[in-house]
């Protein structure tokens, strides 16, 4: 659906996007990852047609960016990091505008009336926009980016400044959205690309660092694949139990943690999980197991590894 | 392009703006029209004649927000990301400023019918006299759209355009007390107030008027390449 081969921006001489490339398929909801000032809102720019790009090649289901900018454009629906709205207007007077700018053929009043619906902006239509709420000024923001129907949704940071509740809700929204739609979407809140992102694209310093499943990321980053184990019993004879179960190379305690338990790290030798074994034979010997769970780093984990690794190379340099 | 055509002529009534101009023109040619008429005069097209100066003070503040204040609130993301090219943003964004002026000059086409029933009066030559106030709109609202283009701040885009308008006045009246061929050789060249006076006074030909259309035409293009250039940078 997206192809990007090569992408590079350069405002004056610095070079905000170097030689990035990815492909999204159709129906992928996909979250760009990094620090600010990472290049993000760059590429999300650039694939919507609002910049220019200095070199590379960017085509939408197909079309060329460049080339057939109306073709591409048609195909996209943007909700760019502040939304763009006429203040002045009210939310109807304003969607009306979206449709008629963006030439879009289906019946007015009924396509308008759906998005409304679907992102819950009925009990304001009628009101100006500038008297809205962040979070509606959000929503309307989404429902901008819906009229017409595209088939890519490319949304920056669409949760950001909203209360826990709207983010919540946001997210539902983009869930949903998700099921017809091909999603891109970048935040520097992580939980959410683990909520809402069958993919994590990581970006710094407009390099492309990572592009893969949120599980896949963190499980080739934690190399060995170890286990976090809680149980209840005495260090010396958890420790006896834990390194009998076949493949276990090393265990280490790593104190109490809990009332009346001792959490360990178990590794095992390379490439096997031993997770069946630890629980079958802590039950046998009738030590009650608390905690079984992979010692995977969390998204945040890796990011961090993957962005400030990049940086201290950098800084040798 | 109609969309925006739309959205800005809406908007200039959304403020008090769109009134106030509507009735600042209204007020001032009734002045000129009362004027002229009190003295009996048939030269009615010197209502025309006098409004050139108001609408010079008053254009740049139709302008000023037409490009900057879409940038300032980002707006123009929106524009720029729909499936329509920027000239039909930019020609959008002009017509609804032309059409605000238009109307904001309607008073104009009622005083030849009132001085009609007194006395005869050159219908052709105050024809001329509203073709020429239409042209020099263009024209200023042409210049006044690019000058926003190249700023986010209203004001500034104001101040600039209304400088501009008065060095464009200023070196006309120099030009004709001054007796040099160079100042006379630079406001033919620039001052498309003085074609305008040649509207009014009943000289004009066509020159002038193809004049005016080209400056107009000319600044409407600066201002896509303008707001294209912006992607570039």
């Amino acid at each position: 659906m997206i192809e990007v081969s090569s992408l590079t921006k350069k405002y004056g001489n610095f070079l905000a996007v170097d030689d990035v490339s990815f492909t999204i398929n159709r129906g992928e909801v996909v979250g760009f990852l990094g620090p600010n000032g990472a290049g993000k809102s760059t590429i999300m720019n650039i694939l919507t047609g609002y910049l220019s790009l200095t070199g590379g090649k960017v085509t939408v289901d197909g079309y060329d960016v460049l080339e057939q900018p109306e073709q591409a454009k048609r195909r996209i629906g943007y909700l760019p990091e502040i939304p763009p709205l006429y203040t002045d207007m009210t939310v109807l007077e304003y969607l009306y505008f979206i449709y008629d700018l963006k030439k879009v053929k289906f019946p007015k009043r009924m396509h308008i009336e759906e998005i409304v619906n679907l992102v819950k902006i009925k009990e304001v239509e009628n009101r100006l926009i500038k008297t809205l709420s962040k979070g509606y000024k959000q929503r309307v923001g989404i429902a901008q980016a819906l009229v017409g129907n595209p088939d890519v949704l490319i949304l920056d940071e669409p949760t950001v400044g909203l209360d826990p509740k709207q983010i919540i809700e946001i997210r539902d929204l983009i869930a949903r959205l998700g099921k017809n739609h091909t999603i891109i979407l970048s935040s520097h809140i992580l939980s959410e690309i683990q909520a809402v992102c069958e993919r994590v694209i990581i970006i710094n310093r407009g390099h492309l660092v990572a592009d893969d499943t949120p599980t896949e990321l963190s499980k080739n980053l934690s190399k060995d694949h170890s286990v976090i184990v809680r149980a209840v019993g005495e260090k010396e004879e958890l420790t006896k139990i834990l390194s009998s179960v076949k493949g276990v190379q090393k265990v280490l305690c790593l104190g109490k943690k809990e009332e009346n338990s001792l959490d360990f790290v178990v590794t095992p030798e390379v490439d096997c999980d031993i997770r069946k074994e630890i629980a079958a034979r802590l039950i046998e010997r009738k030590r009650p197991l608390l905690v079984l769970t992979s010692n995977e780093l969390t998204l945040e984990q890796v990011f961090m590894r993957l962005t400030y690794d990049a940086d201290i190379e950098e800084g040798k340099k | 392009m109609v969309a925006v055509f739309k959205r800005e002529f809406k908007s200039y009534f959304a403020n008090p703006l769109g009134f106030i101009i509507i009735a600042v023109f209204t007020l001032f040619s009734g002045m000129a029209f009362g004027m002229i008429f009190g003295s009996g005069s048939p030269a009615v097209q010197g209502v025309v004649n006098f409004m050139a100066t108001v609408v010079i003070f008053a254009t740049p503040f139709i302008t000023m927000r037409l490009i900057s204040e879409d940038r300032r609130q980002k707006v123009d993301q929106v524009l720029l990301t729909a499936p329509v090219t920027v000239t039909g943003i930019v020609l959008g964004k002009f017509l609804a400023a032309m059409a605000l002026y238009c109307v904001g000059l309607a008073s104009l086409v009622i005083y030849p019918f009132i001085v009609s029933f007194y006395t005869t009066i050159d219908w052709l030559l105050y024809l001329y006299a509203l073709i020429g106030i239409i042209a020099l709109g263009a024209v200023m609202i042409s210049i006044g759209m690019f000058i926003s283009s190249l700023t986010e701040s209203p004001v500034v885009s104001a101040a600039i355009t209304f400088a501009v308008f008065l060095a464009v006045m200023l070196l006309g009246s120099y030009a004709a007390s001054a007796d040099s061929a160079v100042l006379t050789a630079v406001n033919g060249a620039v001052s498309f107030i003085d074609r305008f006076y040649s509207f009014t006074s009943g000289i004009s030909d066509l020159a002038d008027l193809v004049y005016m259309l080209s400056v107009s035409a000319l600044f409407v293009f600066l201002t896509v390449r303008s707001v294209e250039r912006r992607r570039w940078a």
